[in-house]
Formats: structure tokens, C-alpha cells, sequence
């Protein structure tokens, strides 16, 4: 469906030109993010370049009755910033400057189009940095971190997203400003933003906390006979009592194909690594070192290898993070999972996996942050093979299995278009009418990114249907078609 | 477990029906902060009946019990397990429950280091104002399906929903606590801790009070020694330590006796001293004043924060919490009709709403 008739140069009028595209070539690269397996070519892209632009941009769109997706650097994996196919896809990627930094208070001011890890590299010389590092931090925007409550490798120590981010500037769908502040009297919006996938608002600023850099830092990879042993590792740590800066597994699949794209001397022969990490004041970094490589000791490690010095950690993390990448030698397309589970079933939850592997005759490959339980299975594919509908019925297979033994279907991703028919799984009826009631306390003309994030309940009944074979049957009471 | 099930049934009953003659109901779990907030009106909704530990697994480093379960309970379980609530919640009385921590929001010293009561919260369950039973979030840090409700119930008052049931996380005690204490004026004290936290070192709570900077360390317990040798001071002794924060979290300071209005200042951590300077605490971003002021509320907007009348003899002294800008009251509004719409619960205990 085409724009309404005069929108375009309502939009026009907005900006100045080149700041809005209407032409489809023009359009056409930003009709995926990080979830390529789905596209769709927006009527206008639109570039703001400060929060008045933006204000202007939400009141056109709301008047029109136009949705608006808002975007950032479209790195992310579950389709939250996929465009509307009648809609503006608001890009941020201008909005880019560092406006403040406090290094008494600890504190940045940005606006929502920074990246990731622009921050940290801006308050190095204060020997500060952001702690959130999503795997894309190199490209990825603050403000989109903020949508989807990024995470990362630091989680476990240092939080999520909405733990580092003291304050936001929104603009409201009624293109109104609010300041949203911890610690303040009233409902915490500030946290109910964090996670909204876009559907409540728009960040027009963002002010993160900042965390000092550690004095210290020790790494220590260790290999396993099995990865039942190693999820077992991941337990008994945490168990006794310490938190790890990282906590990363990878599989044999993994740990092979990392192997053969970086070269880093990875054990090609053990069924899993661990990748563990303390850091803190020089003791406190030391001895909790100390005390993981007991407890790895003791719950079967087959090696043990301690990085001497940066330039060995560098290399101990280069597999790790060119883990996906490295997929490439194995099949084309890769599809990355996200679910959290409860650490103590890692190890079956692998297990079961792997026998969906066998089912689906597609590799996975497992890389992930195993002190958060927060499971990537790569399921490996050849779109050209028409392997694409396979790999997403297996992906939907593992979102059931976390949510069998008590976890989440998405830990750090997200919900946006990929996992909808999942949240009727994870959530009944009343619950996910009360995620629309929020939106529409938000957006009562559900123009901000529409069709994301919440399932109708009419969607579900359809999901439902579907899925019977897994036992209860969901939303028996509504009307079915 | 499952008489806790037979117990919330009656419950979700009589919301239900309240709502249906729009009566209002004030909810009490164990009523150790009644004094938090402004009066509600209403019949009497007693959840004091949910009372129990739900589940607890050190190893996965979360707890979920039912709402009225006291919180000495639970801190006594976790302290068996060598763990604790990182954000160290004010008890104010015996009888405090989970349920009213979460609901009043309130964090104490150890927030400094380890964040607010909201940054633990992983999952709730409650019931709405039309009666309905609803579940959130889980008991995995991670989780981003479905829109943060948990952390929405963190400070409402019990103005969005009766809580039932709760899963926090948990952590591990540290080593070592040692704290110190040095001569100092306020900025000066503010300057330093916030330098201190900046360095890296393992600032677990400050406190500055007439003259005086008391600043706790903990974690490994070398690293804690080194801390308090560089910095400086005289070392209180263990007894000494617990009886200091122990009257600073709970206010059994001498600053917070007597029936003066106790008002509480939040601001940035380096906002000028203009206003509440009397006591402050997380390194100058929570400051707290004694007596009437008519003008708390704008001198502290003044200073960049927000004042809330803590505590007040007078239980008709008109609004406790600073005015919300208008976009934001307007989404407060919305929210509080989409999970009450008949306004029934803790009616004008935060702010008044107006019905559906």
C-alpha cells in the first residue's frame, strides 16, 4: 500500500533533502537488520538529526495514522527494527554524538544512534568504560541496546542494559518530551522501556553509567570430555560463590570451526571449552582465578590453559568472537538462537539438541554465555537448499525445549517478528493482553512499530492449533479458524 | 506450596467483587511501612496469609517466595547459604515482607555498588485490579519476552496490582566488610567516594553526617585491607560496624529520631548542596532533611532531583511525592486504568488516579 496522498511531502517538509528517501533503490537496503531472513522495502526512510526532528517525524506519523518503525544501526537478531511495508522506517544513525561525559559521577549523555562501543572508547582516557558488549558492540547503537535490553559477554558481574542506563529522553507517541530518571518517586518507566522493542516510545537521549576499568584481568580456557561436564563446571562455580566477569562455552562444532578461521591454538580435540574470566582489583581478580581453577579441577577439566598476558587473553577471546564468522566454512546461512535456561540444565538441554540435529539433519553448532544460561545454538543451513523452513521449525523446537525446563524463549535478542508465535507459548492469554494494554496506555493508535513484539490473541489461537502436539492446548477459550 | 494456591483464591475473590462495586482496598502484608506514602483509603486487604519460601537454589542465584513472607525469613536462609540481598533492603520493622520491600521500592546502603531493589527483581506474579492472576518475567537474569512488568511493580505502591509472589536474585555474602571513618566536610566527602568508585575500589556504602564521612568496603579480603589503607581513617570494630549500618539502613540514628518531617532528597550524585545536607548516603545521590519545608519540592527540582516526604507526624500534609511532568503523569494515568480500572487499589496511596 502507497503512503497516503501528500504524506511524502508532509515528510519533505521535515527534513532537508537527502535526509528522506522515498525512492525504492533507494529504500531497498534497509529492508532487513540483523535477521536476514526476513525483508521488507519501506515506502521513506527518514534520517533525523535531533530530537526536534524527531518530534516532528512522530507527529506526522500519528496524524496519518502511518506506522513507524524506529531503527539504529540494524544490527539486531530477532527482526525488531524489520521495516513496515506502509510505514517510515526512522534511522538514527545521525545521532551519533557523545554530548557529555562526567567522569566524577561516572556518567555519559548520548544520543541514541552512538555506538556501543564509540562509549567506551571515548572515556578509555578516564579509565572508564560501558559494560553491556553485545557481540555486534562494534556496530550497534545505544539506542536499539536500550529496545532490546542488549547483553552480552559481562552480564553475570555487570549487568544488562537496563542496569548501566540512569536516565532516557523519550519522546512520547503524542511527540510530547519526558525525562525518565532512576530512582525517582512514581511507576519505573525507565525500566519498562528497556526491552519495548520500540513499541512505546522513541529514546531521543540516553545517559549510561559507566564502570571502572579492572586493575586486573585473568582468563582461563579449559577443555571437557563431554559438555554435561562442562554445564556442570558452570554450576558448581557459581555455586561456590563466585561471579565471573565471562563465562563462555563453546562445542566441539564450535571450538573446530573457530579453530580452523582464527587459528588460535583452541583443544580441537574436547567435546567443550570453557572460557572464564575474573577481573577487579589485582587480589580480588587473582583469587577468585584461584578459586575457579579448583572448582574447573574438580569438576573433570581435561586442560587448563591461563592466559600470561594481554596479548594471549586477545587471542583466548579472538576464537570465541569469530565463532560466527568461522560458521560461514561449514554451511552459508547460520541461524542464532537465543533462549535462556537455568544453568543446572545446560547440559541436558545440549543433549537434547543435538538428538534436533539428528532430526533435522542441520548442524549446531553451541557458543554462548554459559554463566547467564543464556543458550546461541547456530543452526547451520543453505537457504539456497531450501533448508530455510527446516531450520526455523528446529529453531521454534529449541525455544519449546527452554521453555520446558523453566527459561525464556529469548534471553537478549528479542521477540520482533521471529519469535511471536513463541511468546503464545510462553505467555497465556491475560498476560499478553496486558502487554497491549501497556502499549496502548503508550501508543494508543498503535502506530510505533505495530505487529512487533506481542502476538494478537488471535494469532495464538492460530499458533495453537499448530502446536497440539505438544501437549496442552493453548487458548481453549477462544473462538477458533 | 499448593495451600498458598488455596490461600490466593479468597483474595483474587474479593478483588473481584471489590472491583465490581468499586470499593476500595488497601493492601497490607506484614504493615511495617504503612507510614511510607501517602493514605490510602479503603477496606482492609490482608495478604499476611502468603507466607512461605516457594523456591530457593543457591547454585542458580534466585529465591522466589510469596509476598508476605517475612524478610527476615528469607535473609536468615540466605545467610545460611553464605548469600544475601545484594540491594539490602530496609526492614523499618519485624514484621516487613518481600511483598512490601518490593512494592515501597527501597534499597539501602549497599545500593551504592550493587544496585536497587528493581535491578534484582526477576519475576512476579499478582493480581490485577479486575481480579486477574498474572505472571512475569521468570527466574533467569536474562529474559526479554513480554514488556518488564516485574520491574514496573518495584516503587508502585501496590497501585498496579496486589503482589503475590516474588523471585529475586540473590548473591554472594562478600569476604569482608571492613568500614572506616574519616573528618570531613560534605562536598569534599562526595567528591572522594564518587573518585573512590571511579578507581575501582569496593565502596559498599558511604555515609556523611555532621562532619563526619563513614564509607564501608567489602569484597576479597586483601583487597578490602588495601582500600582502607589507602584511603585512611579509623577502623570500627566489627560491633561497631553493624551498629552503624544497621542504624543508618533501618533509621535508628539519632538524625532520624524525634517527629520532625523526614524528607528525602534524590538527586545527581554532585548536585549542589542547596538542599538536604543533613545526612547523605550513595555518595551524594540520596540526601535526607528534618523538618517542615514548604519548599522541598521546588528547591530540590532546583537542584536537578526530586523530594518525597518520608515520613510525616502530620497525616495531613498533602502530597508526599513531587509532582510528575504532564507526558509522564499522563502515562502513569493510562497504566494504573489498563491494570485497575475501577481505581481500587491503594487508592491515592502514590498519586491520585482518576477511575478507568
Amino acid at each position: 500500500m502507497p503512503l497516503p496522498t501528500g504524506f511524502a511531502a508532509q515528510l519533505q517538509k521535515q527534513l532537508p533533502a537527502g535526509r528522506v528517501l522515498l525512492q525504492d533503490e533507494d529504500c531497498a537496503p534497509f529492508e532487513t537488520d540483523g535477521l536476514t531472513m526476513f525483508r521488507r522495502r519501506p515506502p521513506a526512510v527518514v534520517f533525523p538529526d535531533s530530537e526536534a526532528d524527531i518530534i516532528n517525524i512522530v507527529n506526522c506519523c500519528r496524524q496519518a495514522g502511518v506506522p513507524l518503525v524506529t531503527r539504529g544501526a540494524g544490527t539486531g537478531l530477532s527482526g525488531g527494527a524489520l521495516p513496515h511495508q506502509d510505514g517510515v522506517l526512522l534511522v538514527m544513525t545521525r545521532m551519533n554524538k557523545i554530548l557529555n561525559v562526567n567522569p566524577l559521577t561516572r556518567t555519559a549523555v548520548v544520543q541514541p544512534g552512538t555506538r556501543n562501543l564509540a562509549i567506551s572508547e571515548a572515556v578509555r582516557s578516564h579509565k572508564l568504560f560501558y559494560a553491556p558488549d553485545p557481540s555486534s558492540q562494534l556496530a550497534c547503537s545505544i539506542g536499539g541496546n536500550v529496545g532490546e535490553n542488549s547483553g552480552g559477554v559481562r552480564c553475570l558481574k555487570y549487568g544488562l542494559t537496563v542496569h548501566c542506563v540512569s536516565a532516557l529522553r523519550i519522546i512520547t507517541a503524542d511527540g510530547d518530551v519526558a525525562e525518565l530518571v532512576l530512582d525517582r518517586p512514581g511507576f519505573d518507566l525507565l525500566a519498562l522501556l528497556h526491552g519495548s522493542e520500540g513499541l512505546l516510545a522513541v529514546v531521543s537521549e540516553v545517559t549510561v553509567r559507566l564502570s571502572p576499568l579492572p586493575e586486573k584481568t585473568c582468563t582461563v580456557l579449559a577443555g571437557f570430555a563431554s559438555v554435561v561436564d562442562a554445564g556442570d563446571a558452570v554450576a558448581a562455580i557459581i555455586a561456590a560463590g563466585i561471579i565471573p566477569a565471562g563465562l563462555e562455552m563453546m562445542d566441539n562444532l564450535a571450538i573446530i570451526a573457530a579453530e580452523k578461521f582464527v587459528n588460535v591454538g583452541y583443544p580441537t580435540d574436547c567435546a567443550a571449552l570453557l572460557i572464564a574470566e575474573t577481573d577487579g582489583r589485582n587480589e580480588d581478580a587473582e583469587r577468585d582465578m584461584q578459586r575457579l581453577r579448583e572448582v574447573l579441577q574438580t569438576a573433570g577439566a581435561t586442560s587448563l590453559r591461563q592466559a600470561k598476558d594481554s596479548e594471549e587473553r586477545d587471542l583466548l577471546w579472538k576464537g570465541r568472537k569469530s565463532a560466527f564468522p568461522a560458521m560461514g566454512s561449514i554451511r552459508p546461512d547460520y541461524y542464532c538462537m537465543d533462549g535462556t535456561i537455568p544453568r543446572k540444565h545446560l547440559g541436558n538441554v545440549l543433549a537434547e539438541i543435538s538428538a534436533l540435529s539428528k532430526k533435522y539433519d542441520l548442524p549446531c553448532a553451541n557458543v554462548f554465555h554459559a554463566g547467564d544460561g543464556n543458550l546461541h545454538p547456530l543452526i547451520l543451513f543453505d537457504g539456497a537448499e531450501g533448508e530455510t523452513d527446516k531450520a526455523r521449525q528446529f529453531g521454534s523446537d529449541i525455544m519449546q525445549l527452554c521453555l520446558q525446563v523453566g527459561g525464556t524463549i529469548t534471553g537478549e535478542h528479542g521477540v520482533g517478528v521471529e519469535k511471536i508465535d513463541e511468546m503464545c507459548s510462553q505467555f497465556a492469554a491475560p498476560e499478553l493482553q496486558k502487554f497491549h494494554d501497556i502499549k496502548h496506555a503508550f501508543d494508543h493508535e498503535s502506530f510505533l512499530n505495530p505487529g512487533k513484539a506481542v502476538p494478537t490473541l488471535n494469532r495464538c489461537a492460530e499458533f495453537g492449533m499448530m502446536h497440539v502436539h505438544h501437549g496442552e492446548e493453548k487458548f481453549a477459550d477462544l473462538p477458533r479458524f | 506450596m499448593s495451600d498458598i494456591i488455596a490461600k490466593i483464591a479468597p483474595i483474587i475473590e474479593r478483588i473481584a467483587s471489590s472491583a465490581a462495586a468499586k470499593t476500595p482496598l488497601q493492601i497490607q502484608g506484614g504493615g511495617s511501612k504503612t507510614f511510607y506514602g501517602n493514605p490510602a483509603v479503603g477496606e482492609l486487604l490482608d495478604l499476611s496469609s502468603l507466607d512461605g519460601i516457594l523456591a530457593y537454589e543457591p547454585s542458580e542465584l534466585y529465591i522466589t517466595a510469596a509476598a508476605a513472607t517475612p524478610l527476615s525469613k528469607i535473609e536468615s536462609l540466605l545467610a545460611e547459604n553464605g548469600q544475601m540481598f545484594a540491594f539490602e533492603p530496609p526492614h523499618f520493622a519485624s514484621k516487613a515482607t518481600i511483598g512490601g520491600i518490593t512494592a515501597c521500592g527501597l534499597s539501602g546502603p549497599r545500593r551504592t555498588s550493587a544496585g536497587a531493589l528493581r535491578d534484582h527483581i526477576l519475576g512476579v506474579a499478582l493480581i490485577d485490579g479486575s481480579g486477574q492472576q498474572l505472571r512475569f518475567g521468570g527466574t533467569v537474569l536474562k529474559n526479554v519476552a513480554g514488556f518488564d512488568v516485574s520491574r514496573l511493580m518495584a516503587g508502585a505502591l501496590g497501585t498496579l496490582g496486589a503482589l503475590t509472589e516474588i523471585t529475586f536474585r540473590t548473591a554472594p555474602k562478600p569476604e569482608q566488610d571492613i568500614t572506616s571513618v574519616v573528618e570531613c566536610a560534605a562536598e569534599e566527602a562526595i567528591d572522594a567516594d564518587n573518585e573512590m568508585l571511579g578507581a575501582g575500589l569496593p565502596l559498599s556504602g558511604s555515609v556523611w553526617h555532621g562532619g563526619m564521612a563513614w564509607r564501608r568496603f567489602s569484597g576479597g579480603e586483601e583487597s578490602v585491607r588495601r582500600a582502607v589503607q589507602e584511603i585512611g581513617g579509623d577502623v570500627l570494630t566489627e560491633e561497631e560496624q553493624r551498629d552503624f549500618w544497621h542504624s543508618v539502613l533501618e533509621q535508628t540514628h539519632e538524625f532520624f529520631g524525634g517527629d520532625d518531617d523526614l524528607w528525602r532528597l534524590t538527586a545527581p550524585a554532585t548536585a549542589p548542596l542547596s538542599f538536604g545536607d543533613n545526612f547523605i548516603e550513595w555518595q551524594g545521590a540520596v540526601r535526607w532533611r528534618r523538618g517542615t519545608n514548604k519548599h522541598a519540592q521546588a528547591s530540590a527540582l532546583a537542584a536537578g532531583g526530586a523530594a518525597t516526604l518520608f515520613r510525616s507526624a502530620d497525616a495531613g500534609v498533602g502530597d508526599r511525592f513531587p509532582p510528575l511532568a504532564e507526558p509522564v503523569a499522563k502515562i502513569h494515568q493510562k497504566l494504573k486504568s489498563a491494570f485497575d480500572p475501577s481505581n481500587i487499589l491503594n487508592r491515592g496511596r502514590l498519586y491520585e488516579f482518576s477511575d478507568g
